[in-house]
């Protein structure tokens, strides 16, 4: 396959940043994307211009590291696939494929395509976890869960923290990202005690990180590669607004 | 030129004595503590986010400790532990088919040929139920029964079900556990996390590991960081072999530093091969994709019976197809050890009955678990793993039989390391993959998480403290000559690779490194092998330094140099691997020499002369590795041929 790409190019966080347009040619239907673009870079040192950045890690689809918005589509066109297992028999021999970083106001750009994810830890710094110090732990029997609450809490779980959902939502919002570690703890009952100082924590970091509002626009859970649905996001809202509408310091509430 | 030399042996590896249930507790009590309002005055540095690093810098922290954490992801939640994909071992014998700690210790000593320490595994098996305990707390969404208790199901090298999971991303959810607990840490202000931030020197003063020298992957500024320990929890080095399941970013260079600063690098050669992977599928490869083990519980693998049988696998009829790990091995059948799977999937390929386009592949097939437990029952168990299947190859596993092939997965070699998980030099701690110490030649299923866990939760936290009660230790800041020389060593080396400007990509080298470590020191290795892959290391090497062209400057984001950085460390790794690999005169685990096998192509032990850690004490550069003999003695598990016939 030859193909025709227009990249972002940007050199550092100051820099404007402009697309580029790079001819690659005999590309194998049986590559990764991020395997294309390897292809892309070699050729590019070797003729003595700077490579294309772009984050990846395990290329295996459980990182979450790579992201990039392609012909428009966070991860690109194959559902429930994240970019570095999007396979280019997904294209067509002769095909213009745009490639952009993540765009969001809480994830400023530190290179072409790379991208500063780090709201996504301070959300989950501010509650999104249960307070079990080591050792402290009861045996894991003692607190049987049904099956239906652990696989529900294990599908909101599967999140690996991409950004896909921010980069693909005109508010540029991490609801679904918060959510759905809202989700998997208030299922569980380890999780109870502190399921509602937790939303709150969550909610006011996702703000100050400066993430848009959800409108419930729903582009964030077509573009999930783990198919994260929606109804996190109701769960939150539910778990938010009992929590804000009673005094979290008041025993029994 | 001799390839190395002989040192003294290690007398001492610091192992309780008395009965071996009761080494552990011994240790803890004996070990000093450090008062609460002490620990605050103490820094100790945390090198890797993933199951050990993680969950090592959160108990410190909540332990009262200042702690630095540095990852070169940009954020501690990607580290490569969230690859995990089959689940984690422990003794909890919920199941009533008679687990125990001992039988947990047993199959682990036993799994790995008997080249393991028996009292660090025993120490293992104890905490692992511990380890279950603490992931259920912190919320992981492990898989349940209806009746809301824990399932569990079966791995390779065991006869009960002790492997506990969520679905096929169980490494994911136990990492994300312990990420979650550092990140409850950093909330706090008692850890303070440095993403995109990649250690290129150990500091060591006055003989002890005190600080690390780091660059700022965004900014490409490189600064000393102090601290009164540092621990290591760097991973593995699979990727000196270019195509592995590791990821992209994981190498060897923490621990290749620490080792050039004193600390004995063990058992090199011990590579773990993984036997189900998806093949090759041409040069562009830039890694290899794991197929969980736990597939091997319903698939059944095998090949046609006849050579260069190029039919649809659906038509080969069940008369013409050789089970051969079934046909061989009765009694585990497709449950066998990495290593023993691994390699008769590489015999049968050798006669030339592999199949797929590059004949370098076997089938793994599900036809017969679908009819008996229905396509649904396939699905909740293992849909995520076909579908990731079907995304890279464009094939259907419910349809057709899945092809894979044996890939380099995990290094059971790493950092030399004493019960309490320190390394030859004082202060500096390694746990996790990085360290050598507890799955001997071969690991077992699902035991990586668990040895991961048991570091950095349950071991290190006790063991850290006893070398702490010492401190804290004199001050030292960035003018000390021993920190000045650090880093200037890393900014002259990184001045060095960008001045070459030569006429091939590190990629290049790297690819090339890897084929000639897969050749001659991957599955099987020979003394002829392993002789001119030395050579040609050393050769190829050289011309890295003189022909490598890294773009762009060390001001900022440059992932050519990043990659430069580690391959160029890669290359000394390589050459001791294949060091250690020959000097191995016997079989063990994933260590295969042609000249060592029994009659029925077994691996074959010689307890007689190596039954022994090779810990490698670093000299000079290019001047030969001194070796040191750790003997291993069995007291509660008797040596025998592994077999699982």
């Amino acid at each position: 396959m030859n193909l025709t790409l227009r990249i972002w190019r940007q050199s550092g966080p100051q820099d404007k940043g402009r697309m580029v347009t790079y001819q690659v040619d005999d590309v194998s239907p049986d590559m990764s994307f991020l395997e294309m673009l390897d292809v892309l870079n070699e050729r590019l040192i070797l003729a003595g211009e700077e490579p294309v950045a772009f984050d990846h890690d395990c290329r295996e689809g459980i990182c979450g590291m790579c992201g990039l918005m392609i012909n428009g589509d966070a991860h690109g066109p194959q559902r429930g696939t994240t970019a570095c297992q999007l396979h280019m028999r997904q294209f067509s021999d002769g095909d213009t494929i745009d490639i952009e970083p993540w765009r969001a106001r809480a994830f400023p750009v530190i290179k072409d395509l790379v991208v500063n994810r780090n709201a996504f830890d301070k959300i989950i710094a501010a509650g999104g976890y249960v307070t079990a110090p080591t050792g402290s732990a009861p045996e894991a029997h003692s607190v049987p869960v049904a099956k239906a609450d652990a696989d529900a809490a294990f599908e909101s779980a599967a999140c690996i923290g991409c950004g896909a959902c921010v980069a693909a939502c005109p508010n540029g919002s991490g609801m679904l990202f918060t959510a759905a570690k809202v989700t998997q703890l208030s299922l569980l009952p380890q999780g109870q005690p502190e399921r509602y100082t937790r939303v709150i924590g969550m909610v006011d970091a996702h703000d100050e990180a400066g993430f848009g509002g959800c409108t419930n626009a729903g582009e964030c859970t077509v573009v999930c590669p783990k198919g994260i649905p929606l109804t996190t996001i109701g769960r939150l809202n539910r778990d938010y607004l009992t929590a804000t509408s009673r005094h979290a310091d008041t025993p029994g509430t | 030129m001799d390839l190395f030399t002989e040192g003294d042996p290690i007398a001492d590896t610091r192992a309780p004595d008395g009965p071996i249930e009761t080494r552990w507790e011994r240790r803890r009590f004996e070990a000093k503590l450090v008062n609460p309002a002490n620990r605050r005055k103490m820094t100790v540095i945390v090198v890797g986010t993933g199951l050990a690093g993680g969950s090592a810098a959160a108990t410190l922290a909540e332990q009262g400790y200042r702690v630095r954490s540095y990852c070169y992801q940009d954020s501690p939640r990607r580290a490569h532990s969230i690859a995990a994909q089959g689940g984690i071992n422990a003794a909890k014998n919920y199941r009533n088919d008679g687990d125990s700690v001992h039988r947990l210790f047993y199959d682990t000593v036993k799994g790995g040929d008997f080249r393991s320490r028996e009292s660090n595994v025993h120490r293992l098996a104890e905490v692992s139920v511990n380890i279950i305990d603490q992931c259920v707390a912190q919320g992981v969404p492990f898989a349940r029964e209806y009746g809301g208790l824990l399932d569990t199901r079966s791995f390779g090298g065991a006869q009960v079900q002790r492997t506990f999971y969520a679905r096929g991303q169980t490494g994911q959810q136990l990492l994300l556990g312990a990420y979650q607990a550092l990140e409850r840490q950093i909330g706090l202000g008692n850890v303070e996390m440095n993403a995109r931030h990649e250690m290129l020197e150990l500091i060591v003063v006055d003989g002890k590991a005190r600080g690390i020298v780091v660059r700022d992957m965004v900014t490409g500024e490189i600064t000393t960081e102090f601290a009164d320990a540092v621990v290591l929890a760097s991973g593995g080095y699979g990727n000196v072999f270019y195509l592995s399941t590791n990821a992209k970013g994981c190498n060897v260079t923490a621990t290749w530093r620490a080792h050039r600063k004193g600390a004995y690098f063990a058992n090199p050669c011990y590579t773990q091969i993984h036997p189900t992977c998806i093949p090759v599928s041409g040069d562009h490869q830039s890694k290899l994709t794991l197929m969980s083990e736990s597939l091997r519980n319903d698939g059944r693998v095998w090949v046609p019976k006849a050579k260069d049988d190029d039919r649809d696998p659906r038509d080969i009829g069940e008369d013409e197809r050789d089970y051969y790990l079934e046909r061989i091995y009765p009694s585990f059948g497709n449950l066998v050890p990495r290593d023993i799977a691994s390699r008769a999937a590489k015999n049968v390929c050798d006669e030339g009955r592999g199949v797929g386009p590059t004949k370098l592949g076997v089938y793994l097939d599900f036809a017969d678990a679908i009819d008996r437990l229905g396509r649904k029952a396939i699905e909740a168990k293992y849909g995520n793993l076909f579908e990731m299947y079907e995304r890279i190859t464009g094939e259907d596993p419910y349809e057709v039989p899945m092809r894979i092939y044996p890939a380099v997965h995990y290094t059971m070699g790493g950092l030399w390391v004493d019960y309490d998980l320190q390394s030859t030099i004082p202060g500096l701690f390694v746990i996790g993959e990085a360290n050598f110490s507890d799955h001997g030649a071969n690991r077992l299923g699902a035991s990586a998480l668990m040895q991961g866990l048991a570091d950095g939760y349950f071991v290190l936290p006790n063991t850290v403290a006893n070398y702490l009660a010492a401190g804290p230790f004199e001050k030292v800041d960035a003018t000390h000559p021993a920190a000045v020389e650090a880093r200037r060593d890393v900014e002259d080396r990184i001045q060095r690779l960008l001045a070459i400007d030569g006429d091939r990509t590190v990629d290049s080298f790297h690819r090339e490194l890897g084929q000639i470590m897969w050749e001659h020191c991957g599955m099987e290795r020979s003394e002829a092998g392993l002789r001119k892959a030395i050579d040609e290391i050393r050769a190829l090497r050289d011309q890295f330094w003189q022909r490598v062209r890294v773009p762009g400057n060390g001001e900022g984001l440059n992932q050519s140099l990043e990659k430069a950085g580690r391959v160029a460390d890669f290359f000394e790794l390589a050459e001791l691997m294949c060091i250690d690999a020959l000097h191995r005169e016997e079989s063990c685990g994933g260590h295969f020499r042609a000249e060592h096998q029994t009659p029925e192509g077994e691996a074959q032990r010689d307890d007689d002369r190596f039954a022994y850690v090779a810990a490698w004490e670093f000299t000079a550069t290019g001047e030969p590795s001194v070796l040191h003999k750790e003997d291993l003695n069995f007291e509660y598990v008797h040596p025998t041929q592994r077999s699982y016939k």
